[in-house]
């Protein structure tokens, strides 16, 4: 896909415009947070504790006076981070395997079907549990944990690409000018797999959050005291009745953040007119 | 090309070696675990003739490969252990709490089926108003929603500020006690099942023959509900029995949230206790039940739909 396409297709489509505004302003928040959060999100302030959300607090303060909306700004940088950086590492994986796969068919096809059947045929939560359990709970284990029950939905994407596109005239035409199969594979055929990367990255990226602040929610990922949304709704879930909003808010910048990146996801894959399912 | 008997018998083949993958790993994890055991059976001065006379009582000096043979053995016997903590067998445990799950899942799978459909329909026979565009919003609200945060604030609006329902625990079996649980695990997939009926409908509903239909005079309802929906249900019919294993992975938020004494509220427990053979019992139940509604899912789409061919490379 080429440079301009992507700026008309932004001009034409006003979900893909705010969603990717959105998107950008997280990542800046993500960045920025020290200087845009009002109070150290670490800050214990037993003088202020459960205050309801005001002037002073904007979202209120939690069951040891931690300022809520820092808190919130700084679970940005863990959210995204985890997000992201297991959507990138996955999608690589299983581009590679999809395209080896895909592309030379046979027995090594054959093996990584099996493979990616089997990952594919685990509940992806209870495997993610069994990983958090084995590995010290933190930033890395979470993402290890959704990276290796990510991979193999791509994996399968790709390869299906790849089975149809290597029957092209112009793989043919790579052949018969004596490429190899590695030119041919990585500089003839992946370009064409990239703008679906596009889509199914930007849906995953929001599964992806929703499962880390799962798994953060059940303790197993990132620890306390750092922030974390989906620990933030955990650990204050005894006081709903007394103090909804330490719960409320980390809840809607969860559903925020991932509604954006599914928007995003769902806008790009309509103006790229693909079908694709993740 | 393989024919439609091949096709089933190679599916259910497969099963094996998926069923051998979950043993595998779940062996693995246990023997990955932190901690010697048997250094936590006998203490810190223990003489080290004791320790391996006991390792070979246990069989753990024998190499990876028996003792992975051992294990599967042990399963094949339905042993999954006994608790660390309430030294109660895992699979008696598991046997209780399990259809307590299934309950869950049913009133998930019924809430998801009546909100998905009516949701979906509306979306289509109204496609393009308002009303489509307001669907479409909640059907991407109920797809990012986090599914115990939305436990959480159907409680806090259901039980605390309107007292219309309790908030948590089973009330032995009372229907009350089943709405918001089931309601919060089925949200998700009502949302994804009001897009596939969405789309599936206005394939359907472009047709020819509910065309002809209409100009027959049938009704607007009469043609929708009877004409386009027989023939749209493939598509939903499919997503619903997807559906129902993908709920072990929300029964274990759901029930953790509302009390609910099934399996997933089991297998949290046993995390946080590090009550490992708890664990990776309902690891291993959970992904063996998992395998075998998709198996079944996947062996009735033929019978469901007549037209849809099993191809070798697909």
């Amino acid at each position: 896909m080429k440079r301009g396409s992507v700026k008309r297709a932004v001009k034409k489509n006003k979900t893909l415009a705010v969603s990717l505004a959105i998107i950008c302003c997280l990542l800046l928040v993500a960045v920025f947070a020290p200087y845009l959060s009002p109070f150290d999100p670490m800050a214990i302030d037993l003088d202020h504790i459960k205050q309801s959300p005001g002037p002073a607090y904007l979202l209120g303060t939690d069951t040891i006076g931690r300022d809520v909306l820092s808190r919130i700004i700084f679970g940005t940088r863990i959210s995204l981070f985890i997000g992201i950086m297991a959507t990138v590492v996955s999608l690589g994986i299983g581009l590679l395997v999809g395209l080896f796969a895909g592309y030379f068919g046979g027995k090594i096809d054959m093996a990584i079907t099996v493979i990616v059947d089997f990952f594919l045929a685990f509940p992806s939560l209870l495997l993610a549990i069994g990983i958090s359990v084995l590995l010290p709970p933190g930033l890395l284990s979470t993402t290890c944990a959704l990276c290796l029950v990510g991979w193999a939905s791509f994996a399968r994407l790709f390869r299906g690409m790849v089975f149809s596109l290597k029957e092209n005239v112009f793989v043919d035409a790579a052949r018969v000018i004596g490429c190899s199969h590695l030119r041919i594979l990585f500089i003839h055929i992946l370009p064409h797999c990239l703008p679906v990367c596009l889509v199914a990255a930007s849906l995953k990226v929001g599964s992806f959050i929703l499962a880390e602040s799962a798994l953060s929610f059940l303790g197993l990922g990132v620890q306390p005291p750092v922030p974390s949304w989906g620990t933030m709704v955990s650990l204050n879930r005894s006081y709903l009745p007394s103090a909804p909003w330490m719960v409320l808010f980390p809840g809607v910048a969860i559903a925020l953040t991932v509604i954006v990146f599914n928007m995003f996801g769902d806008a790009c894959r309509d103006a790229l007119d693909q079908n694709i399912k993740v | 090309m393989i024919s439609g008997k091949l096709y089933y018998i190679k599916r259910v083949l497969l099963i094996f070696p998926t069923l051998v993958g979950i043993t595998l790993i779940t062996f693995l994890l246990l023997q990955a675990l932190p901690g010697d055991p048997i250094q936590g059976m006998v203490g810190d001065r223990t003489e080290p003739e004791v320790m391996e006379r006991i390792k070979n009582e246990l069989g753990t000096d024998q190499p990876l490969v028996l003792q992975y043979l051992g294990y599967v053995g042990l399963l094949l016997k339905g042993e999954l252990g006994r608790s660390y903590y309430t030294n109660r067998s895992v699979v008696e445990d598991i046997a209780q709490k399990l259809p307590n799950t299934i309950k869950l899942a049913c009133g998930a799978m019924l809430f998801s089926i009546i909100f998905g459909l009516l949701l979906g329909i509306l979306m289509a026979v109204q496609q393009g108003t308002v009303w489509d565009r307001i669907g479409q919003v909640i059907s991407v609200g109920g797809i990012s929603l986090p599914v115990f945060w939305l436990g959480l604030l159907l409680i806090y609006i259901f039980s605390f500020v309107l007292h219309l329902l309790p908030p948590s625990g089973m009330g032995s079996g009372s229907f009350l006690y089943l709405i918001l649980p089931a309601s919060t695990l089925g949200l998700n997939s009502a949302a994804y099942l009001a897009r596939v009926t969405r789309s599936s409908m206005l394939e359907v509903l472009s047709q020819p023959y509910i065309i002809t239909a209409r100009a027959k005079g049938l009704t607007g309802y009469s043609v929708v509900l009877k004409h386009a929906l027989k023939n749209a249900l493939i598509p939903i019919i499919t997503l619903i029995g997807l559906d129902f294993g993908s709920y072990l992975n929300g029964s274990v938020l759901t029930e953790t949230i509302f009390g609910w004494d099934g399996i997933g509220r089991y297998a949290v427990d046993g995390i946080f206790r590090r009550d490992y053979p708890v664990i990776m019992g309902c690891i291993l139940v959970g992904a063996a039940l998992f395998v075998f509604i998709n198996l079944i899912v996947d062996l009735m789409y033929g019978f469901i739909d007549p037209r849809i061919k099993h191809e070798g490379t697909a």
